[in-house]
């Protein structure tokens, strides 16, 4: 459980764009017509998409409005799931995974890099607001450690330059390369493939 | 070792595509009706044959959970659900059949809800995969455009259609009745169980839920028979697994494997070995972080099997094996570990909520050196009374990798640990404080 803040400057109103009802109803649809309750993820991330990537506290009044659902079912799915921001973030979120196997592979280091090259401390924004970091449990990428993600991107088997490098990137507004830092082939062994040697497409 | 051609998921590493004509070039969707046309007990019974049991974690005989559906279709609709809410630290396999091998997953799914008379199956995979939930959409899409799903999938005359839903990043939807909460757009926070979710599960309907490894191994048991799977592997620990093999290996991949396959094979052959050589090891986590670990004493010898690993006080859990070497602190590795699980607690039973942040302190401390002998028999204690007084088996993984480290290293602990003090002063443990006082970088 983590405590979550929630912003103390917020937009009076929210609404979604056209494309983004268009969205709505696609993934209301998904499920039967009296449990459109089941949508309500599915929305939280389109508010976040539209709104740089965090939740405003008029936007969960919107989304509650729009289901026909209490406002506090919204807002205790916003509080209990992580990948959900109550306050804004930069535009390039960086969330660096630091357990266990990431940790014996080196994490701490990633940390450090970001702690001096963005921000003081987590979830903060860099002097240029562009980005902020933030340290996340395991997202599922064991044997490309250490990772992290930018936004949507794995960036994989990091090591010490090139963590420097990537975010020397996003801090002059790019958005660098996702994938292993070793160029090794997914999740094959780096010295080549023990397995799976004879086979052809055919 | 197991031969190439015995490999079900030929496209582990993404060799070849992932997309539809590729899959159909490896097999996919071949046979398909002919398998249908021979009825669900067939299935379910090749199924059984097989003897399967379930990748998520737990084992469980996959054929005997599909015959608890209903099975007749009554007023409710049958609900097939995936998990594909892989958070489990350690493991990453089912996030490559996501990407690499969509098009087994989907097939698996037809079979799968033909065997329970599910007519909507649900993919519920964790939020942060959001590159793999776009390549899965993508190959969804395909497989309709190519009349594989939707009404009379692939002429076999069954409906059915398929559904992603995203999580939003907690561990504790990985959990079966939390996953059938979060989807109905609740809190993840597990059911009581019984009712069993096969008869009420997902808005009230049967439910299977079932984990994506298992169900992409659908198709190719079906196709090539349950005896050529049994015959793989040992008697009850049958067929092939994806390994992911990660932490102090010289070459960390997924790779697929024999069940039953020596761990020290794995580690030697398969990733290049432990950093600093095999006499550098110190310990192996075998399943994924809620497993024990194992001492190296017993990773000379043991096997990676359901059965093998329960005699070793551990178990197989997801196959995700984490190889920690002499130049980790060990203690650190699994307070590491009991964070994360103080960080996962959905919060809903004591038991759990607090003792996983007392068990996270108290190791901080002996991982310091400021604990004392006597907390080490308290800490024991703490994981005892988590263990089976909640709800779900998230307190059993959170306190077996405890039991696990004061079982193989309390003389490290003990180590470190300082005496009593000679004349007794009124010790002060810090582990009754509101958690939140405790953790000013991780507020």
């Amino acid at each position: 459980m983590t405590i979550k803040k929630i912003s103390k400057i917020q937009p009076e109103t929210f609404e979604f764009s056209k494309d983004n009802l268009l969205e709505v109803e696609k993934e209301v649809k998904k499920y039967p017509k009296e449990k459109k309750a089941s949508a309500v993820i599915a929305l939280l991330y389109l508010v976040q998409k539209q709104n740089d990537n965090w939740i405003p506290l008029a936007a969960i009044k919107y989304v509650a409005k729009l289901l026909g659902l209490p406002y506090i079912q919204i807002y205790e799915v916003c509080t209990f799931y992580s990948m959900f921001n109550l306050s804004p973030v930069g535009k390039y979120f960086v969330q660096v995974c630091t357990t266990t196997p990431c940790m014996i592979s080196g994490a701490k280091k990633i940390v450090e890099i970001c702690k001096k090259n963005i921000s003081k401390n987590q979830n903060e924004l860099s002097e240029n607001k562009l980005c902020s970091w933030t340290e996340v449990e395991c997202l599922g990428a064991c044997v490309n450690a250490p990772m992290m993600q930018i936004n949507q991107d794995y960036f994989e088997d990091l090591n010490e330059n090139k963590t420097k490098e990537i975010i020397q990137t996003l801090l002059e507004d790019k958005m660098p390369t996702p994938g292993s830092a070793k160029n090794r082939k997914n999740t094959a062994p780096e010295t080549g493939k023990t397995t799976l040697l004879e086979e052809k497409n055919a | 070792m197991l031969k190439d051609e015995d490999r079900i998921f030929k496209n582990l590493y993404n060799d070849f595509g992932w997309d539809m004509d590729s899959a159909v070039n490896r097999g996919d969707w071949s046979q398909t009706k002919d398998i249908i046309s021979k009825g669900r007990e067939w299935i379910i019974k090749e199924i059984k044959d097989s003897e399967l049991r379930g990748r998520g974690g737990a084992g469980f005989p996959t054929g005997l959970k599909l015959s608890f559906a209903p099975k007749q279709l009554g007023s409710r609709p049958h609900y097939l659900v995936i998990n594909a809410d892989e958070s489990e630290p350690g493991t990453c396999k089912d996030r490559d059949i996501l990407r690499f091998e969509p098009q087994k997953l989907i097939e698996g799914c037809l079979l799968a809800s033909y065997a329970i008379s599910a007519h909507a199956c649900y993919i519920y995979i964790r939020g942060e995969y959001i590159r793999e939930g776009q390549i899965i959409q993508k190959a969804i899409d395909q497989a309709y455009e190519k009349n594989f799903l939707g009404k009379n999938a692939c002429g076999t005359g069954w409906d059915l259609d398929i559904y992603l839903h995203y999580g939003a990043g907690a561990y504790i939807c990985g959990e079966e009745t939390a996953l059938l909460e979060s989807l109905e757009g609740k809190k993840g926070l597990p059911r009581l169980k019984p009712p069993f979710p096969a008869l009420v599960g997902l808005y009230g309907c049967p439910t299977i839920v079932n984990n994506v490894e298992t169900i992409a191994v659908f198709p190719t048991i079906l196709k090539r028979g349950a005896k050529w799977f049994a015959s793989l592997g040992k008697p009850k620990n049958t067929g092939t697994k994806i390994f992911c093999i990660s932490g102090n290996v010289n070459n960390p991949c997924n790779v697929e494997e024999e069940m039953g396959i020596p761990l020290k094979d794995l580690i030697e052959k398969h990733a290049g070995g432990v950093v600093g050589g095999w006499n550098n090891l110190q310990a192996v986590i075998p399943g994924g972080s809620s497993m024990p670990l194992l001492s190296k004493s017993i990773c000379e010898t043991i096997t990676m099997d359901f059965d093998s690993l329960i005699k070793a006080k551990s178990g197989l859990g997801t196959a995700g094996v984490i190889v920690i070497n002499k130049d980790q602190d060990i203690i650190k590795c699994i307070a590491r570990i009991a964070k994360f699980y103080k960080h996962e607690s959905c919060g809903q039973c004591t038991p759990c909520r607090e003792g996983c942040g007392w068990m996270w302190r108290m190791l901080e401390r002996m991982a310091d050196g400021e604990a004392n002998y006597k907390e080490i028999d308290l800490l024991y204690d703490v994981t005892k009374q988590i263990e089976g007084h909640t709800i779900c088996a998230f307190g059993e993984g959170a306190a077996w990798p405890v039991q696990g480290l004061l079982r193989h290293f309390r003389k490290e602990i003990e180590k470190r640990s300082h005496e009593e003090p000679l004349i007794k002063k009124k010790s002060n443990i810090p582990y009754l404080v509101d958690q939140h006082l405790m953790e000013k970088d991780s507020a």
